[in-house]
């Protein structure tokens, strides 16, 4: 019996002692890591669909409170305007969570590119989605008040070929962001325009 | 049994240096090795983790009753991994993108349960960091010269310069895994030979 008893507190203890130090730890770094993220995973991608503009967008950049969590936005400013937002949406891929850059001009309302952040699809086919060029090169120019569907589904979009489903969800994603901007875009116009080089 | 606080230690680095005299944590060893500095940072990690570890077993060894002694040694050997993986995350970010799923799977590694279930659970303090620091630099050192061999055969580059210069056509197959265990075969051999001597 006293030894059940001493198992028991022996192993409640440590766990309770990792997590507290764990907890504290992840409170510690989660500054750090969101800037090495910025940098190192968000930046390139938001640097290539916002080739051109003048500014550094990955400093120019303001944030908006959706349910209560603080959504980071990215401004580009082409030819001395501030013109175009670049946010993060993520959608449900073939194989797990990934991350979607999205950026619309505010004055033509059009989409200006999507690219994918980080992704677990399957190297050669899903991960294509971000490795060829030419797969996102297809948002370019479409329209923001409406969704981004795949040519099977009606849409636009060709879709990689034995990659569908990831193809879809992209553009899944991409639609989920136009909605957020036009719920937001009010707001999003009165930030942008704030950054007036 | 009683042996001098440097022989723990060096025993580490040729008498049971792993994963070649304990062919024990094959899994990352023949996973990240591609290049040299993949292994270095491997095996940093995997030392930190085990010289932590050792200590914490070490002094706790009169603690933790011996029914539930694997379950407590998981939770110390994870708590530690856990550190390792959010500090890479905050300040090694690409060596934290290549390793990648790698590093939670040092929890499993059998070098580091290995060392504290034969090793720190029946010696001191003291004994137990000098096993954990010879073990984990032995496997650092593995690693970094099997990276470097499958580096400099692989894509005839070391640290980013060309070796052989552009005549040499990269023999790709030691990248992939298969070439791991040739190369592992290989050196494993090689110390062999060397050993009878």
């Amino acid at each position: 019996m006293r030894e059940m008893v001493k198992m028991v507190v022996v192993l409640t203890f440590l766990s309770a002692l990792s997590a507290g130090v764990l907890a504290w730890l992840r409170n510690a770094t989660a500054a750090q890591i969101e800037i090495q993220e910025l940098e190192l995973v968000k930046g390139p991608a938001i640097r290539q669909i916002l080739e051109g503009a003048t500014n550094d967008p990955v400093n120019d950049r303001f944030k908006i409170e959706i349910d209560g969590k603080a959504q980071s936005f990215f401004v580009g400013v082409f030819d001395g305007a501030p013109n175009t937002v670049v946010f993060e949406t993520t959608g449900k891929g073939f194989a797990d969570a990934f991350g979607l850059m999205v950026a619309v001009n505010v004055e033509t309302d059009k989409l200006v590119g999507v690219a994918v952040t980080t992704h677990k699809e399957t190297p050669g086919l899903g991960a294509q989605a971000k490795d060829d060029p030419a797969f996102p090169a297809q948002f370019k120019g479409l329209p923001a008040d409406q969704s981004v569907k795949i040519t099977k589904d009606g849409g636009s979009i060709s879709a990689l070929s034995g990659a569908t489903i990831t193809s879809r969800a992209v553009c899944d994603a991409a639609s989920d962001g136009l909605e957020r901007y036009r719920a937001l875009k009010p707001q999003i116009v009165e930030q942008v325009r704030s950054f007036k080089p | 049994m009683a042996k001098t606080l440097v022989q723990e230690f060096t025993k580490g680095l040729w008498n049971e240096i792993p994963p070649f005299r304990l062919v024990l944590g094959l899994c990352p060893a023949l996973g990240v090795t591609t290049t040299m500095e993949n292994g270095i940072g491997m095996g940093l990690a995997t030392t930190f983790v085990l010289v932590f570890a050792n200590i914490l077993v070490s002094l706790l060894r009169k603690v933790i009753p011996a029914k539930v002694r694997i379950a407590c040694f998981i939770v110390i050997i994870a708590t530690f991994v856990i550190v390792v993986e959010l500090l890479m995350q905050a300040y090694a970010y690409r060596l934290f993108q290549t390793l990648g799923v790698f590093i939670p799977l040092i929890v499993v590694n059998c070098i580091v349960l290995g060392r504290a279930e034969a090793f720190a659970y029946k010696n001191g303090m003291v004994a137990s960091t000098a096993d954990g620091l010879g073990i984990g630099i032995g496997f650092t050192l593995s690693l970094a010269v099997l990276g470097a061999v499958r580096e400099i055969l692989g894509t005839g580059m070391f640290f980013g310069h060309s070796v052989f210069g552009t005549g040499y056509q990269p023999f790709t197959f030691m990248v992939q895994a298969p070439g791991a265990f040739i190369g592992l075969g290989l050196l494993l051999c090689l110390m062999n030979i060397v050993g009878r001597k």
